[in-house]
């Protein structure tokens, strides 16, 4: 049923992944970079070593060094021999094993990042893990090391979800964030929408079509049970959690034009936010729950407002252009990014919440759904290349940028919450 | 395609006239309407129901046709279509509207949903909201003609139930659209 661009596997372990990544811009000054292969067994479903690379190397800040042509790999910190890294250019070093762990069925992986100028370690961890947790700790791997090197937060453990069409069928699923590992979540005849994670990763709210009108669900990623959160008469949408997760903003129409509404996790206590006679939809939280941005085309075109969810006045955000909307707030309440209509065209733009200018950030036509990821550096987002959906992922400052692919007609991603 | 639509009527009379479970039909697809360009229309997904609906026994008047599914009555038309960025209905539907709207006042016990569609430029929340501007438009001008918001629920599909893929202006033109969906069909 998924089929896969040949070009990236011959990286990648032969593993089910759903989604291929091409990428297709890099960053000025990338850090050098060796990954040795660890020491583990052949019969092992992941290769740590591999699945670190293809993190590091998909970020577009590292350039991997290659390994094959040093004579003895390293395991451990007493078998590293600097001057032979500092040879190959190399500014840092990861080394690791998997080995049997004290507890039966269990795995103990240890890894160490080196710093190769300076000859000392920089970080180092050990984890007991079953099997199954393999990929998800090398991703954690791949996060220490990005951190350390970087200063910011890595992603690699994050998850995002996505709707996929595929001929007559919609599925909602949840992937990691280099699309492997795809779950699905809802598999349905009828459509599916804004799909939007809680705060705590573990549920997701999402429209559904399945009751031949747009209805909201509330859906647990650990038990698989749901619930209906939102049936009015009439269309209930665009749902968006609020930070503390007690409460959703909603869109609701009541046989007028839509509306923003507030309500509560369970389903119960709605109350109507926005009252214009206008469309009001797409809410989105900021990080410190102050305000509710979301997009209105009260002004005469559709723009991005902002309102208190105690109610009031909402103040306009964007004034430039005819048409802008699909806020979202980077979780560190500096950035905006939306899609913005321009001679035509829709694409990615960000702006800084506290200035004015406006940077587009993808060169494609057809953007929908942009969605920050937790450490708010990157933004994923749907485009259409040769009539096919596929995602794509760009950094907030433009410069690196990478497309994921999977058979079907991928669209509405959004990014997961951090892990811990 | 004649002969499934004839079949389909005929179903139709005998259910509407038992008043028992009714046959699931998509309106959209078995509905000829005026818009121009090609039009692909569908098979009635409930078409596999039919035979095991048949075995229902008619009792009273099978005689009239459901005016609802004549292909000789307006009120088996159901699409009113809009131009871009717009939700006026244009004149051109009038007649249309009006025709379903005596419908809704001589029975007051039938009810419609108005399914509103937009086409697939633009986020999809967003054209949800436009889709629903046009079901909206064609509920108040019901309004005005004395149907009551009891008989009419409004929604939108936005972009998500397209009649047509294509990225054209004539493919975009058929998915600017309000259908009128009785309930029960």
């Amino acid at each position: 049923m998924l089929r896969f661009l040949l070009a990236f596997i011959l990286l990648l372990p032969p593993v089910a992944r759903a989604l291929d990544i091409e990428i297709v811009g890099g960053a000025a000054q990338q850090i050098p970079i060796a990954v040795a292969p660890f020491a583990q067994s052949a019969t092992l479903p992941e290769s740590v070593a591999l699945v670190v690379s293809a993190d590091l190397r998909r970020s577009g800040l590292f350039r991997l060094l290659e390994t094959r042509g040093v004579a003895a790999i390293p395991h451990e910190l007493a078998e590293v021999k600097y001057p032979e890294w500092a040879a190959l250019q190399a500014q840092a070093l990861v080394i690791g094993k998997v080995e049997p762990s004290a507890v039966a069925g269990k795995l103990k992986v240890s890894f160490r990042l080196l710093d190769v100028v300076k000859q000392t370690p920089l970080a180092g961890l050990e984890y007991d893990i079953t099997p199954a947790q393999l990929r998800q700790t090398a991703h954690k791997i791949a996060d220490i090391i990005y951190e350390k090197l970087t200063g910011e937060p890595g992603v690699f453990a994050t998850r995002i979800t996505y709707v996929n069409k595929t001929g007559k069928r919609f599925t909602l699923v949840v992937a990691d964030a280099d699309g492997g590992n795809p779950q699905t979540i809802l598999s349905s005849a009828e459509p599916i929408i804004s799909p939007a994670w809680s705060p705590d990763g573990t549920k997701l709210a999402y429209v559904s079509f399945e009751k031949k009108k747009p209805v909201i669900f509330v859906q647990s990623l650990t038990s698989g049970q749901r619930y209906v959160l939102a049936n009015f008469k009439g269309n209930n949408s665009a749902p968006a959690w609020s930070p503390d997760s007690k409460r959703l903003a909603i869109v609701l129409t009541h046989g007028a034009n839509s509306r923003l509404h507030l309500i509560n996790a369970d389903g119960t206590g709605m109350q109507p936010l926005t009252a214009s006679s206008a469309i009001d939809t797409e809410p989105d939280w900021s990080p410190d729950g102050k305000w509710i941005y979301f997009t209105s085309d009260r002004g005469g075109s559709p723009q991005i407002y902002r309102i208190s969810p105690l109610g009031g006045e909402a103040q306009r955000v964007t004034f430039d252009g005819s048409y802008n909307v699909s806020p979202q707030m980077s979780p560190d309440g500096k950035l905006l990014t939306y899609i913005r209509r321009e001679g035509g065209k829709f694409q990615v733009a960000v702006r800084e919440l506290a200035g004015s200018q406006v940077q587009i950030l993808s060169e494609s036509s057809q953007d929908e759904s942009p969605s920050f990821a937790p450490n708010s550096r990157l933004i994923i987002y749907a485009t259409n290349i040769n009539n096919r959906g596929i995602l794509s992922v760009v950094s907030a400052d433009g410069r690196v940028k990478q497309r994921l692919s999977e058979a079907g007609d991928v669209r509405e991603p959004s990014w997961g919450p951090a892990t811990n | 395609m004649n002969k499934q639509l004839m079949g389909s009527v005929l179903l139709a009379m005998f259910l509407a006239a038992c008043s028992s479970k009714q046959v699931k039909e998509e309106p959209k697809a078995a509905v000829e309407d005026k818009t121009p360009a090609t039009t692909t229309a569908k098979t009635p997904e409930a078409a596999t129901e039919a035979p095991a609906a048949t075995t229902a026994p008619v009792t009273e008047q099978s005689v009239g046709i459901n005016p609802l599914k004549d292909p000789n009555n307006i009120l088996s038309k159901r699409s009113i279509y809009f131009d871009f960025d717009k939700d006026e209905v244009k004149d051109e539907y009038r007649a249309l509207v009006e025709a379903h709207a005596k419908y809704l006042n001589a029975n007051t016990g039938a009810k419609i949903m108005l399914q509103g569609n937009a086409d697939e430029r633009g986020s999809r929340e967003y054209n949800l909201s436009l889709g629903q501007r046009r079901s909206v438009a064609v509920k108040k001008v019901m309004n005005v003609l004395g149907v009551n918001d009891k008989q009419i629920e409004t929604v939108s599909y936005g972009e998500e139930k397209p009649q047509c893929a294509d990225k054209s202006e004539a493919c975009w033109a058929q998915n600017r659209r309000a259908d009128i969906v009785y309930e029960g069909e």
